[in-house]
């Protein structure tokens, strides 16, 4: 059926038609072949995309590429000091940032509420404790801040406060999540934590779209380990930040080899993704295919009309074809090449502009969604797949109206006669 | 050799049937030229088409160098034509979109030629029909008694053992008309066998035998 002879004459059938129709026509069909890849390849990116770039915040600004972190059963990594001069010893590691956490509450109104029966204007909060500097390195915190000023390392009772707990940038308005009124940098609040309470003022304001940090407090650390007398320098967190290049589940695996995890939960940015946001990628790539496939669909039917007008139209040439016995497989064949060289065409001008302008633009200015800043995920495995099917499905659509129309009668093609 | 016995083809239009051919028997040897003459709806392009194997009469038997055709699958059939079999037809039935050149080789290449040796030999034989200078024109290009001389050299370029011609000088003018059926002549002389409808009885002159149709039938036959 598909001979070698059948393809050469496919082949140069195919070329001559091509070369020698409209030009506009030819661009007209390549350019929705391109629409078309985009639609497959664009759309389902940025749904990834969208839970991509929430997972690469989470990771850039708060897990980092390793974390450790207490164990389910206490608030606290045990011998912390030792865990820190074990991660200090990894030569893979560039900077890393140990947290101490406890939970407190803040309290906003206590200095204006003359009446003991007023509801005092309160908030639960976690309350973290950093060094500013090591931080930034790791989390680069600083860039959250939208009023006020970051911490310095000698900042004494001075706090940022995450947006979220302050009704102004709260997003919901739900009676089992507390938020600070009227509070701004400047404003001084009470904070309790283990029952010692201290008046602080709010230097800063932090707003992300990472929860962990927009639900916080933070202030430097000596100030929270002094509240809640942490003498033994037990921290609850460390984000480790690696050298470029470095794979993550090395570092960890070095870190347990060295017994971490005997005294923490030791897991890579990866490990520490809820499960639910594995099953949202999931989801949203699924959503992404089936409005990928209704372009699929597009597609094939454009091809489809394009390649039957264009068959229908040269029915008499067909049929000439046929009677100075040219084999009707070649003639099919010229049809299927003529379809894949349109596929061919707008998937590769697809690839150029996807890989050369729309991803690396979207990198750089990602969409501001509400809950993460959407970036377009375009694996070129998954770029490939796409493409191979966007083929198989064009080489189908062309060659169904091809067949349709070289398998009538040669002679009442030659004439016109139906 | 061809031979034609008993053929009929008719055509159904609804409930009506119109019988076009109605049983002829007819027989060429090689190397003979035949003018099939008639006046217009007397079954001569119908007859030619049933011969050349473009169409599948109704009943009867070809016989072309003593093999039945007619009873070939359609697959065997367009071998049959691309291999002992060339055409000329009355509106060229020229690709658009390849050149003179192209058009004469595609034959050759579906023959398996190389496309070097099936460019040599459609150029040979567009030189044989003075078209060397026009090698590379589209069709749009040519002028009709060109675009018929292409037609002419693909029809022969694979050295067919029939070459049909449905009233070949119909769309020319009359020099135009002449240098094809000199073609033609020539052919002829060279050992071709010619099987040509025509309704101009000066080019029918070139023929050695005249066949008339009329109603179907063969009515009568001319020698020249």
């Amino acid at each position: 059926m598909f001979s070698s002879l059948n393809i050469r004459i496919g082949f140069f059938l195919a070329k001559r038609q091509i070369r020698r129709s409209n030009p506009w026509t030819t661009v007209l069909i390549i350019f929705v072949m391109f629409f078309t890849f985009l639609n497959l390849v664009v759309v389902s990116g940025i749904l990834v995309g969208l839970i991509q770039g929430a997972i690469d915040a989470v990771r850039t600004h708060y897990t980092s590429d390793v974390i450790i972190s207490s164990l389910n059963n206490k608030t606290y990594i045990e011998n912390s000091p030792e865990v820190l001069s074990i991660v200090k010893s990894i030569p893979e590691i560039e900077v890393f940032s140990a947290r101490y956490l406890d939970g407190g509450t803040l309290e906003a109104n206590y200095k204006t509420r003359t009446n003991e029966k007023e509801k005092p204007n309160t908030a639960v909060a976690s309350i973290t404790g950093i060094d500013p500097i090591a931080e930034n390195e790791v989390t680069n915190l600083s860039k959250f801040i939208v009023e006020g000023e970051y911490l310095a390392p000698g900042d004494y009772d001075q706090v940022l406060l995450g947006a979220y707990l302050d009704k102004k940038y709260l997003p919901i308005d739900s009676p089992g999540f507390s938020a600070l009124n009227n509070v701004e940098p400047g404003t001084k609040i009470r904070l309790k934590v283990h029952g010692v309470e201290r008046e602080v003022t709010i230097k800063g304001i932090i707003k992300a779209k990472v929860d962990e940090l927009s639900m916080r407090v933070f202030m430097v650390d000596s100030q929270l380990r002094s509240m809640i007398g942490r003498n033994d320098y037990n921290v609850a967190e460390i984000s480790i930040k690696l050298k470029p290049g470095t794979d993550p589940n090395i570092v960890r695996d070095i870190l347990k080899l060295n017994g971490v995890d005997k005294v923490a939960k030791v897991q890579t940015y990866a490990d520490a993704q809820p499960k639910f946001i594995k099953d949202m990628v999931d989801t949203f790539a699924l959503l992404g295919n089936m409005l990928s496939s209704i372009g699929l669909v597009v597609a094939s039917i454009t091809i489809f009309i394009v390649i039957f007008i264009n068959a229908i139209t040269r029915r008499k040439f067909i049929g000439i074809l046929k009677g100075i016995g040219i084999n009707e497989r070649a003639i099919e064949i010229s049809y299927i090449l003529q379809s894949f060289f349109y596929a061919f065409c707008g998937s590769l001008v697809g690839i150029i502009v996807l890989y050369a302008f729309l991803q690396p633009f979207m990198s750089a200015h990602p969409i501001d969604f509400p809950f993460s800043d959407g970036i377009l995920v375009a694996p070129i495995s998954g770029t490939i797949a796409r493409i191979a099917l966007l083929m198989i499905t064009t080489i189908v659509a062309g060659f169904i109206p091809a067949r349709l129309v070289v398998r009538k009668n040669t002679l009442d093609s030659i004439l016109g006669r139906n | 050799m061809i031979e034609v016995k008993n053929l009929k083809k008719s055509f159904k239009d609804g409930e009506s049937i119109t019988e076009v051919l109605k049983g002829i028997d007819f027989v060429a040897k090689s190397g003979e030229f035949v003018a099939i003459m008639g006046r217009s709806g007397a079954g001569k392009s119908t007859f030619l088409y049933q011969m050349s194997l473009l169409d599948e009469p109704t009943s009867g038997e070809i016989l072309i160098d003593g093999k039945n055709v007619s009873s070939l699958t359609v697959g065997e059939k367009t071998n049959f034509r691309l291999s002992d079999l060339g055409y000329v037809f009355q509106d060229y039935a020229l690709l658009p979109e390849m050149t003179a050149l192209e058009n004469v080789a595609l034959p050759l290449l579906m023959q398996g030629f190389s496309e070097k040796k099936a460019l040599e030999k459609a150029t040979e034989h567009l030189i044989l029909v003075g078209l060397g200078e026009r090698l590379k024109n589209l069709p749009s290009q040519l002028s009709g008694g060109e675009q018929q001389r292409v037609s002419v050299a693909r029809a022969i370029a694979h050295e067919p053992k029939i070459l049909f011609a449905d009233e070949p000088t119909a769309n020319l003018d009359n020099e135009s008309s002449r240098v094809i059926m000199n073609i033609l002549k020539e052919l002829h002389k060279e050992g071709q066998t010619i099987i040509m409808v025509t309704h101009e009885v000066e080019y029918s002159k070139f023929a050695e035998r005249i066949i008339h149709l009329d109603d179907g039938k063969i009515v009568s036959i001319d020698k020249n």
